[in-house]
């Protein structure tokens, strides 16, 4: 018996030796180490064996047999490691080859755009309040300190509906007005609101210039609201937008419904205020214009100016986003090609 | 306004650089939109500021100097050319070979005295190639000109970069510059630098040098020199000789008239002609070029009319000028040949034989300043043909001899007339654009005392004694209260009150303090300062402009924070914007006004339209032909720019949230409502490598998916249903309304092909554009705010299928609400996932096979009891939709 117990053994590793796969590795295991495998059939048989012989074979069956195991387990573990390096070196793919497209929606970068402004104000306390697009002559120019054929209505070029008094808005100052009788309470309540809007001027469409345009006026009116304020709430946005080491300058100008009225600048966004062409060498770009509200606008508003004060100012997202891209061509804008709208 | 600093330098004295000049003028609300140089470098920008640079010729100061010609000989070999000996300031003469023709009548003279002086260039000067147009430039060199050796020579204005005459050399009068030695560098004879501010409507009173020049003076500290206002005059008086009547004292407040006779008409000056080109203006002659130049100084507007003229229309006696409103059909000829109609608001300057001058815009062709010799005349700076034949001229010529006799207007219009008659007879001259914008009328006897002593000055004539002023309206002195507390109250700090009342008497304020109240009287020159409020606000805005507003300090806002409240419309309009893009919606943007053809083309011809039946808010002015009017619907604008992407993209999903406009009757301002519009069509997927994508096309079920999957996001609340409709804009069996809580949201469908085939979208009935158009406010109206989440399902959940045979006619959401009511607690979920027709299915029939989960959240469900609900299921199809169960 010991023998063949020497015999199977060398046979068995004999065998283990040139197994390659997985599969012949179990037919392997089955035959000898197996509930019916030969080792375990002659461990089995111990008990025929002459009483002095038993202990002798018993002992040497389990060494053969933890032998096989542990020789099993070493084979088992070449072949795992030498399936996987296969594996591994047949894996490979042309990763230069195309990713498969994930078809996704986006948004107008003119809604881009306003959404950015919505959130630096909101930040500030300033929420969103949105009026109409087709106004009246009187609260589109005359409630706005510019009573008929006042010089500075020339600032703006009209579209007129066959309405009389009936007008498009020229911008979205006239939202000041309505904000202040829908949320002022008659002149007892603070206001911090931006106006969001489509405006329409009567220019003809070029690179340039549109018809219809989005702008953005901010309103704060309380009872004390100063001109250091506008300037340092201008300020905070300008950092907030365009980043927390630009220069912001402000410089006089005129608009009817301010006083005083300013001009914004803020340094060039692309050159850092080295000068170039976006900036036309000037390294600064004109981002807002703002001022004082104007007395006349406060009553108009349903204010006592001589207690309640405030400040406005406006903007103009898409010329904002003309700068931020390089965008030459405002007409692209409602133009709507999905080839201009997919790059946002 | 275009603003020379040598000019303005004669009334305030500048120690600025001219670029740091411009930053202060621009911080102070006169925006310097470019600085032209000439024959001077650029100077270094202000610190933290950047300049454009300029290409312009800078002058070499050795080589380009001020020469003294002292004898101009003739070429010996050549008829058009001379030989010009010029004194720079060396020891010898220089010769040069010039064929500048303004040299030709000093020819073989001899020795000049005085010599001609003009801008002198030696060899290796840079100047401007005369010849050519694109400004490209040349190094002088020697070379012989017929015979005679060159390497220098004279220069004209074009060779300098002053301007485009190069028609002679430029010679500069001996009165100005005689006493500058030759040799002098020419950037200290002539260079200059030219400030182009762009003048906002409040600032009309800086529309002129000496307005300028005060705001220079406030914002430096330097003292303001006026122009001075003697007039030499020795004739007779003028009381008598012009009479004034004014008849509309609202719309000509003030009318002054001086008087010069014996006058010489021929060029101006060099000097006043280099300062009227270097602001943009064409000298014309001595008289009309004094009126400009002293409009440009000054800012009031002048008029030069020949006495002799208004004497003879008016029988050879005094003239008698009426300032009125025009008769019925009258008519007036402008100095520019044009003929107007005059409306009945157009104030008037005319005698007792008729118009004469559209007041304060425009003179009449008849009793302008002439002189025949003279090519083209302008006396208010109009801009005229270069060919004389095309003006008018002829008709006056042919009887009229030159003017000798001056009667000169100065006179006040009222700001909202002239804005009218300039747009209404679309004359945009330099005199109307002052006027439009305000001139005090105490500028009428400065204006017409400073002319007539200029025009005395440089056409010898005599000067009336006095002048004729009728101010039928004066001006109110606009006084003004200010509380130093209210400046400190509106700018958030402090400015020290003796700073303030020295701003505001820099700008030629009267001053008196009272304790904390300031008594400000408005200077007679400006008509921008307002009274009661508006005043102390205009004043403020003085105050910090002069000041500086980079000076002003900046603070966070102390006022209280006004209630925050919840925007939900703005809210819920962004999330649905979200939630289509995350659909794989593109949202666009479109124009808002169309035309009502546009809108109609939505309709296919012959049937009634669906869309509102409401007129439109109709532009009375519109600027295109294919923009007359505002939106009623967003389908139109949204096929167009489909139609423009299908020529290079086949996939479109598209959306757009925007206004339409719907006048209401008995309102003057239309209902705005904002409507969400969708449109998709093309291929399902894109195609790629791997596997072909899903290319089949998209059909009214994926658009139908599109809103579900918004609602979904959105999540709408309450019962949503499709029900079929009719739309005039769709195909008829593929279009459907949807409802959310029965309330009509709007419609979507298949469009009609004919409707895409005029939008040139084609009528390919396999490629169908699928589109909606939904109330936005509607939509979001039952938006859930606050819900529950559903926990985790703890038990398994038993799936079975079902395939139900009825009739074709049954729709599919009734077969749906049979198995849920029938299927109760049981039932969790019922999707459709397959419909089928034909063999074996009879004819008039369809299958729909249902996916159904049946679950309980507290227990596991035996087989009893799903087979009991599922049968339950059967049953009540069988009998509610007599449905056969397919094996």
């Amino acid at each position: 018996m010991l023998e063949q117990l020497d015999s199977i053994y060398a046979q068995a590793l004999d065998e283990l030796s040139d197994i390659t796969t997985g599969d012949a590795l179990s037919g392997w295991e089955r035959r000898y180490l197996g509930k019916k495998g030969e080792v375990t059939q002659l461990l089995r048989s111990t008990g025929k064996l002459p009483k002095e012989e038993r202990a002798a074979f018993g002992q040497r069956a389990n060494v053969i047999k933890n032998e096989l195991i542990g020789a099993f387990a070493g084979r088992e573990e070449a072949i795992r490691q030498h399936e996987l390096a296969t594996q591994l070196e047949e894996g490979a793919l042309d990763v230069t080859l195309p990713g498969r497209p994930v078809q996704t929606g986006g948004l107008h970068p003119a809604t881009q755009t306003l959404r950015e402004f919505y959130a630096v104000w909101a930040e500030m306390g300033f929420q969103v309040f949105r009026s109409r697009d087709v106004e009246d002559d009187e609260t589109n120019f005359t409630l706005l300190n510019m009573p008929p054929h006042h010089p500075a209505r020339d600032m703006w070029d009209t579209f007129y509906t066959t309405t009389p008094g009936v007008i498009l808005r020229t911008h979205t100052s006239p939202g000041q007005i309505r904000a202040m009788h829908e949320l002022g309470e008659d002149g007892t309540q603070p206001i911090r609101v931006i106006l969001p809007g489509m405006c329409y001027r009567y220019e003809q469409i070029s690179a340039r210039s549109e018809v219809q345009f989005n702008q953005v006026e901010g309103l704060a009116v309380g009872r004390n609201i100063r001109l250091t304020d506008l300037k340092g709430t201008i300020a905070e946005f300008a950092r907030r937008m365009y980043g927390e080491d630009k220069r912001v300058r402000f410089r006089g100008s005129y608009f009817p419904f301010t006083e005083p009225s300013m001009e914004v600048d803020v340094e060039c966004i692309l050159c850092g205020g080295e000068g170039c062409g976006v900036c036309k060498y000037t390294g600064w770009l004109e981002i807002a214009g703002c001022g004082m509200v104007h007395p006349i606008v406060l009553h108009n508003g349903g204010y006592d100016p001589t207690e309640w004060s405030g400040f406005a100012f406006g903007m103009g997202p898409e010329r904002m986003t003309m700068l931020k891209h390089g965008i030459q061509d405002i007409r692209y804008f409602w133009g709507n090609d999905l080839r201009f709208l997919e790059q946002f | 306004m275009l603003v020379p600093i040598s000019w303005l330098k004669d009334y305030v004295d500048i120690t600025l650089s001219v670029e740091e000049l411009a930053e202060r003028l621009t911080l102070a609300g006169l925006e310097v939109t470019g600085i032209r140089y000439i024959g001077i470098p650029q100077g270094e920008p202000p610190e933290g500021i950047n300049l454009p640079p300029s290409d312009h010729l800078v002058w070499d100061r050795n080589r380009l100097v001020l020469g003294a010609i002292r004898e101009v000989r003739a070429h010996p070999d050549a008829d058009r050319l001379v030989l010009a000996l010029v004194d720079y300031g060396d020891d010898e003469l220089e010769q040069c070979v010039t064929g500048a023709p303004n040299l030709f009548p000093f020819k073989d003279q001899g020795p000049l005295d005085p010599p001609l002086l003009a801008p002198f260039a030696h060899e290796g000067a840079e100047v401007l190639d005369g010849h050519a147009n694109d400004g490209s430039r040349m190094i002088l060199k020697e070379r012989k000109l017929r015979g005679i050796p060159n390497r220098s020579m004279v220069c004209s204005e074009k060779e300098l970069g002053i301007s485009n005459e190069h028609e002679g050399i430029m010679l500069l009068d001996w009165d100005e510059f005689g006493d500058m030695p030759p040799g002098t560098p020419l950037q200290d004879v002539l260079g200059d630098a030219v400030l182009d501010i762009d003048m906002l409507p409040n600032i009309a009173r800086c529309y002129n040098i000496v307005g300028v020049a005060r705001e220079v003076a406030a914002l430096t500290g330097a003292e303001l020199r006026l122009p001075p206002l003697d007039v030499v005059a020795e004739g007779p008086p003028i009381e008598g000789q012009v009479r004034i009547e004014i008849r509309e004292p609202e719309l000509n407040p003030r009318f002054t008239f001086a008087l010069l006779r014996d006058i010489e008409i021929k060029e101006s000056p060099g000097w006043m002609q280099r300062r009227l080109k270097l602001t943009g203006m064409r000298p014309i002659n001595n008289i009309v070029d004094a009126t400009n130049y002293v409009m440009l100084e000054l800012g009031e507007p002048l008029h030069a009319f020949d006495y002799d003229v208004l004497r003879e229309r008016a029988g050879g006696n005094p003239p008698t000028i009426i300032t009125r409103l025009p008769e019925p059909g009258e008519h007036l000829v402008t100095l520019d040949g044009q003929d107007h109609t005059l409306d009945d608001f157009n104030i008037l300057v005319a005698d007792q034989q008729g118009a004469l001058a559209f007041g304060g815009v425009m003179g009449g062709l008849e009793s302008e300043i002439w002189d025949p010799s003279m090519e083209v005349l302008d006396a208010t700076g109009v801009e005229v043909d270069e060919d004389g034949d095309k003006l008018p001229h002829g008709k006056a010529a042919a009887r009229r001899v030159s003017t000798t006799n001056v009667l000169l207007e100065a006179a006040s219009w009222n700001i909202v007339s002239t804005r009218r008659t300039m747009q209404s007879h679309k004359m945009n001259t330099e005199a109307g654009i002052r006027f439009s914008r305000g001139v005090h009328p105490a500028m009428a006897p400065r204006g017409v005392k400073r002319c007539i002593e200029l025009m005395r000055q440089i056409s010898g004539g005599t000067v009336a004694q006095g002048i004729i002023d009728n101010y039928a309206l004066p001006a109110e002195t606009v006084e003004v209260d200010l509380p130093v507390s209210e400046v400190d109250r509106l700018l958030g700090f402090e400015i020290p009150r003796d700073e303030i009342v020295r701003m505001l008497r820099a700008l030629e304020f009267t001053v008196e303090e009272d304790g904390d109240r300031l008594h400000v009287t408005v200077p007679d020159h400006r008509l921008d300062i307002g009274t009661g409020l508006t005043g102390r606000s205009d004043l403020v805005e003085e105050i910090a402009r002069v000041y500086g507003y980079d000076r002003v300090p900046i603070t966070v806002i102390a006022d209280e924070l006004p209630p925050q409240w919840g925007n939900v419309a703005l809210e819920r309009e962004e999330h649905l914007r979200d939630a289509l893009a995350r659909a794989g919606l593109r949202e666009i943007v479109t124009y808002r006004l169309t035309t009502p053809e546009r809108e109609a083309l939505l309709t296919p011809q012959g049937q009634s339209s669906d869309w509102p039946d409401v007129p439109y808010v109709e532009l009375a002015n519109p600027i295109s032909a294919d923009k007359t009017v505002m939106r009623h619907t967003l389908l139109a604008s949204m096929l167009d720019i489909a139609a423009a992407n299908a020529r290079h993209t086949d996939r479109q999903m598209l959306f757009e949230i925007g206004h339409v406009y719907l006048p209401v009757d008995g309102a003057r301002l239309p209902d705005e409502p904002a409507r969400l519009g969708l449109l998709l069509t093309g291929p399902r997927g894109v195609p790629d490598w791997q596997d072909a994508g899903d290319t089949a096309i998209m059909n009214f079920f994926d658009l139908k998916g599109v809103i579900d999957t918004a609602l979904r996001d959105l999540r709408v609340n309450g019962t949503i249903s499709y029900q079929p409709v009719e739309h005039s804009s769709f195909h008829p069996g593929r279009v459907a309304e949807l409802r959310i809580n029965g309330r009509a949201v709007g419609v979507l469908g298949q469009v009609h092909p004919l409707v895409c085939e005029v939008f040139d979208l084609g009528l390919d009935l396999d490629r169908p554009v699928l589109a909606a158009e939904f109330d936005l406010d509607t939509l979001l109206a039952d938006v859930q705010t606050l819900r529950e989440i559903a926990p985790v399902p703890t038990q398994p959940a038993v799936y079975q299928d079902i395939a139900l045979i009825v009739d074709d006619s049954i729709p599919a959401a009734e077969v749906e609400a049979v198995i849920v009511a029938a299927g109760g607690d049981l039932l969790e979920a019922a999707r459709l996932f397959d419909v089928y027709r034909g063999d074996p299915i009879p004819a008039g029939k369809k299958s729909l096979a249902y996916a159904l989960t049946y679950r309980l959240p507290d227990r596991t469900l035996t087989d009893k009891e799903v087979a009991k609900a599922h049968a339950k299921i059967a049953k009540a199809a069988q009998t509610r939709l007599q449905a056969d169960l397919r094996g």
